[in-house]
């Protein structure tokens, strides 16, 4: 065990599979020598060599499209796109190529390829360094979403997500990189080194794919949310003192759906949270399984709390980002109702 | 400073319905007149390659000039054999489409020397990324015939499980990659096939072919940056047909330089080829070939070609180009072309051709009663169920749902 941070965890997460495994390459921009702008990669190259790690032209579509080649071939690549919020260029190979490989070949051919990508506000990235993309991947049939929310779940889920043989979106919220972040932009970070879940075992382990984790089980409501937001959740309950239970979606598609029916048929009551955008996000496809599935038991309308339907405004970060008071007041209002 | 008002170039064919063909734009050069370089050439020496045209048969059927390859006549006659099959299957696929026992086809009538000279050149282990108009590839694979009529009737023996539109084939065992309907996707993929076999020490190779219409996607030249870039042992295939459905090869930037020019700026070698010449394209292919398996490198290859047939079953070029064109293309036919010279060198007859050509018609004929025996699209249901496999690997949760419900009605 070692206290990580969500990068040295990632970082881990990687070395662990090259070390297990010779198929695993990791490529995209800067991530060779450099070892990635936020540091996922560093040291990588160095122990692994240049035929593993390596530094890719400025083309997340060529990215994509050699990855899937790679793929085939039957190497393991894990690429990343720096920014999530420059996925579009590789989205046709993405939706038309990687997710759908392996039906139209009839299972012949696949492509066990892992796409990292920073994703999520809260750190002043405006418009084309903060957004949160998901509900784009959870809409394509043959593609895995996934979306961390501490160390020890990045590590063990990047381990799940590079060992499954089906192509996986894998969203790292950038803004808890360093330290779980509340929401509360005006105090001093909390390290993660402060957190139990930044107690990250060294060698391998995994978190199975699509099983959510209840972070604060409760018994009057439920909220569902992920990644940065798990933790304002967290934060807004404990300040409201609301008997919530909390639950980390981890994995998007495929859902834990289990989880969820059997907490909303506890507690009666749910409010979704995300940063995304508000229309056809993630947050829309959680509230229709939560109706269809547990409409009986529902004692209040289902709320989202969500960044509002515009692009990601760089001034105006904190009237944008979805921060405890906003959960607070989806609480009051579903408990209220 | 000028006061005229501008204009915006939009570039025309040089012949439209009812006119006559003119080909005086498309350059050519005699047969036999471009050298062949060393296969470990500088990039230096090979800029003057994207502006001619190599090519080996001349008009009286002779090889000629260095890139005449010293093929066999066994070889030469298994190459007539596999394209004229082409020919044989893509007439009979259409009859079929026409008759209503499956919904779409696409011939490759004119362009049967690219697949299979191509084919010829690789080995079996080499990676193929086709197009949609690369039949030739698999057939001269020696790929099951009536695998490959299953897959256009989507019927039960359809190794696709009715998914896929007819000619989208696929393939592991030819080593014949997934098909796709996005265009030149292909491209980056068969790039990154060939980083991994160079990574892992491998000797194998990978083709991929795209029409000049998809060299104006993104994807095609993201392979060329990155087949420059880590020096992939990749043979990147522009099969110029001259048309992209009803677009002449001018909207696709072919007006001012030529697809194979697209090379230079990237430093990577681009031939230009004959097209309907089995012996340039089979040498070129050998050339590029042994350049990638020699670890120097990727090669940018246009086949210039012309697209005889419509684009497929639901188009009709005489809405768009004159009817005589095919008849007019300065490059000839290439299955007539080859057997000319394998005539005129004595290894072969009219007599032959004629019994070879009816042979091909029974093998045909024989193999697709088979495959109607297996169904035809629309009459032999694929299991429903079957609908939900492979989407992943495991059937997750939420699609065994949407199962049953499919199965409650």
């Amino acid at each position: 065990m070692s206290a990580m941070n969500m990068i040295q965890a990632i970082n881990s997460a990687l070395d662990t599979m090259m070390q297990r495994d010779d198929s695993v390459v990791v490529f995209g921009e800067d991530v060779g020598y450099f070892g990635g702008v936020f540091r996922c990669t560093a040291g990588l190259q160095k122990k692994y060599g240049h035929h593993r790690v390596f530094d890719s032209p400025i083309s997340e579509a060529g990215i994509m499209g050699t990855a899937i080649g790679m793929g085939v071939y039957g190497l393991r690549p894990v690429a990343e796109i720096q920014f999530a919020d420059y996925i579009y260029p590789a989205f046709d190979q993405l939706v038309s190529e990687a997710a759908r490989l392996r039906y139209r070949s009839g299972g012949e051919f696949h492509a066990p390829l892992t796409v990292r990508a920073p994703s999520g506000g809260g750190i002043f990235g405006g418009q084309t360094h903060s957004q949160s993309p998901e509900s784009i991947f959870t809409h394509v049939c043959g593609l895995k979403t996934v979306v961390p929310s501490n160390p020890y779940d990045a590590k063990g889920l990047l381990i799940a997500a590079i060992e499954d043989d089906d192509p996986v979106v894998f969203f790292e919220p950038k803004r808890i990189y360093n330290g779980p972040f509340d929401g509360h932009h005006d105090r001093p970070l909390t390290p993660w080194a402060k957190h139990p879940m930044g107690e990250v075992p060294d060698d391998y382990y995994r978190i199975p794919l699509g099983k959510a984790a209840i972070v604060r089980p409760g018994r009057r409501i439920t909220v569902l949310s992920y990644g940065t937001m798990v933790h304002v959740c967290l934060a807004a309950v404990a300040e409201a003192g609301i008997d919530a239970e909390v639950i980390d979606l981890r994995s998007l598609l495929p859902l834990d759906l289990d989880t969820i029916v059997e907490s909303v048929s506890k507690t009666g009551r749910c409010i979704v949270v995300h940063e995304a955008t508000r229309t056809c996000g993630f947050g829309a496809e959680l509230v229709a399984v939560v109706q269809e599935h547990c409409f009986w038991c529902l004692e209040a309308p289902i709320e989202r709390v969500t960044g509002w339907d515009t692009p990601y405004p760089h001034a105006l970060e904190w009237a944008y980002f979805p921060g405890p008071a906003r959960v607070i007041k989806a609480l009051q209002r579903t408990l209220e109702a | 400073m000028s006061q005229l008002p501008l204009s915006l170039h939009i570039p025309e064919p040089k012949a439209r319905p009812g006119q006559v063909p003119d080909f005086s734009g498309v350059p050519l050069s005699a047969a036999g007149a471009v050298p062949r370089p060393a296969i470990d050439s500088d990039e230096s020496v090979l800029r003057r390659y994207p502006y001619e045209l190599i090519r080996v048969l001349d008009d009286a059927h002779n090889a000629v000039g260095d890139w005449a390859p010293t093929l066999d006549t066994d070889h030469l006659l298994r190459g007539l054999r596999a394209m004229l099959l082409t020919r044989t299957y893509d007439e009979r696929m259409v009859r079929l489409q026409r008759q209503g026992k499956t919904s779409f086809y696409m011939k490759c009538t004119g362009e049967e020397a690219v697949a299979v000279a191509q084919a010829m050149a690789l080995d079996s282990g080499d990676m193929l990324f086709p197009s949609y108009r690369q039949q030739g590839l698999l057939i001269a694979r020696d790929h099951s015939l009536l695998d490959m009529m299953c897959q256009v009737l989507n019927n039960r023996r359809d190794r696709l499980k009715g998914r896929q539109l007819p000619v989208m084939y696929s393939s592991r065992a030819s080593n014949f990659f997934s098909i796709s309907g996005n265009l030149g996707t292909q491209f980056p993929q068969a790039v990154g096939w060939a980083m991994a076999s160079a990574i892992r020490g491998d000797t194998r190779i990978a083709a991929a072919w795209v029409g000049d219409g998809t060299t104006a996607e993104g994807d095609f030249h993201h392979a060329l940056t990155f087949a420059s870039v880590y020096q992939a042992p990749v043979l990147l295939n522009v099969v110029n047909n001259q048309w992209a459905i009803s677009s002449f090869q001018g909207i696709a930037g072919g007006e001012r330089a030529t697809f194979a020019a697209r090379a230079l700026g990237f430093g990577i070698p681009g031939l230009r080829v004959d097209g309907n010449d089995f012996l340039a394209v089979h040498a070129v292919t050998r050339w590029a070939a042994e350049r990638a398996r020699r670890n120097l490198g990727p090669t940018l290859i246009e086949l210039v070609t012309y697209r005889a047939a419509p684009h497929s079953t639901s188009d009709d070029p005489s809405a768009y180009r004159p009817q005589a064109e095919a008849a007019q293309w300065p490059l000839g036919d290439p299955i007539e072309r080859l057997k000319q010279h394998l005539i005129a060198t004595g290894h072969w007859t009219e007599q032959q051709h004629d019994a070879l050509a009816s042979e091909l018609d029974d093998l045909v004929k024989t193999t697709l009663k088979e495959a109607e025996s297996h169904g035809l699209l629309g009459t032999s249901e694929h299991d429903p169920d079957s609908m939900f496999e492979d989407v992943f690997k495991e059937v997750p949760p939420h699609l065994l749902r949407q199962r049953q419900q499919m199965r409650e009605g």
